[in-house]
């Protein structure tokens, strides 16, 4: 049985904390256009100073990997630990990196 | 009359506005159409209170006599309150709520905007401050008019009938008196004549987009300035003053 839905169509928001900072997934609003989006997604997740810049995505569009693709898409990188710097030394004197 | 005293009633006439239409929006509190719309009344409600609160402050430190931001939100009777009689207006549905806030955030929008120019420094700080809020809540609601007027023929019917109701009650945003007079020859508050002019294209603009006409004025009702209102400010009063008046002095 389908069941038609009576919300509007669900956007994903993301949010910019401050200039050249990445946007950060901060959740979803329902919406019928990208204006209303935009404005329901600042009335929601804003309003304690979280953000200086909004993104509203669609959520159809977002096109994301499966539970059952989990184990081919990431289980090859667990035994690689030389893809990460774990075996350098320190210059000496480096503090800071 | 002294410039201190109509200083004072200019600022509840904006204050008092605020307040009853803040008081109103919060009616809708858990009954939006939608979640999203819920909180996007609310916090335009909570804007509108917070504008009122500062100046009540200012009101009442220059009325002294232990006046407080609360005593002059609380415990006033009818006739002192100055609220524009639009703001005093039943929710009605969604389009009456949304109609009415087109209305009066364009006119707060231009009212605000001359106030910035102010010679009161406390105004010019207020309106700066106080724009940036209701220019989200023009575009929040016109953009809302704009749907429901090119929406389906219910929603255009509704909006219609709200835009019907409601017009009447515009004149009385633009009234003038002695209060106007005083303030305007020491370039203290503006001519309600200019914002009634740029107030009347930014509406226009919005009812044109949104396919509805503005109707004839009929049956206007003013009287604002002088404390005069509809039949609805006492039942708002009641509700919003019944804890100060059961337990006077009440704080949280």
């Amino acid at each position: 049985m389908t069941e038609k839905s009576n919300q509007f169509p669900q956007w994903e928001v993301f949010i910019q904390a401050k200039n050249g900072g990445p946007y950060e997934h901060a959740g979803s609003v329902h919406a019928t256009d990208k204006n209303m989006a935009l404005q329901n997604a600042r009335d929601i997740y804003t309003r304690r100073n979280e953000g200086r810049s909004l993104w509203v995505v669609q959520t159809d569009n977002i096109f994301s990997t499966t539970r059952e693709e989990e184990a081919e898409f990431f289980d090859p990188a667990e035994d690689k630990i030389y893809r990460t710097p774990n075996f350098y030394k320190m210059p000496a004197g480096t503090t800071n990196l | 009359m002294k410039t201190q005293e109509a200083i004072y009633q200019y600022c509840l006439r904006i204050a008092d506005s605020n307040l009853i239409l803040a008081q109103r929006l919060a009616e809708w509190c858990s009954r939006g159409p939608i979640l999203e719309e819920d909180l996007a009344m609310t916090n335009i409600s909570l804007d509108l209170f917070g504008q009122a609160e500062t100046l009540y402050e200012y009101a009442a430190t220059i009325k002294g006599d232990n006046a407080t931001a609360d005593s002059l939100a609380f415990l006033r009777v009818e006739r002192e309150y100055f609220n524009r009689l639009i703001t005093e207006q039943p929710n009605g549905d969604f389009a009456v709520t949304m109609v009415r806030e087109v209305l009066f955030s364009a006119y707060q929008n231009h009212l605000y905007q001359a106030l910035c120019k102010s010679n009161d420094e406390m105004f010019r700080g207020f309106a700066e401050k106080a724009l940036k809020e209701v220019k989200y809540h023009l575009r929040h609601s016109s953009e809302w008019v704009i749907r429901l007027g090119g929406g389906t023929e219910e929603s255009k019917v509704r909006s219609q009938a709200a835009l019907n109701e409601l017009w009447r009650f515009t004149v009385d945003m633009f009234e003038m008196d002695e209060v106007d007079e005083e303030l305007i020859s020491m370039g203290i508050a503006p001519d309600m004549k200019e914002i009634n002019k740029s107030w009347m294209k930014t509406v226009t603009e919005v009812f044109t987009e949104a396919e509805l006409h503005i109707p004839d004025l009929n049956n206007v009702i003013k009287g604002s300035n002088k404390g005069i209102h509809t039949e609805h400010l006492g039942h708002i009063l009641s509700e919003m003053q019944y804890l100060q008046r059961a337990f006077p002095g009440a704080t949280w």
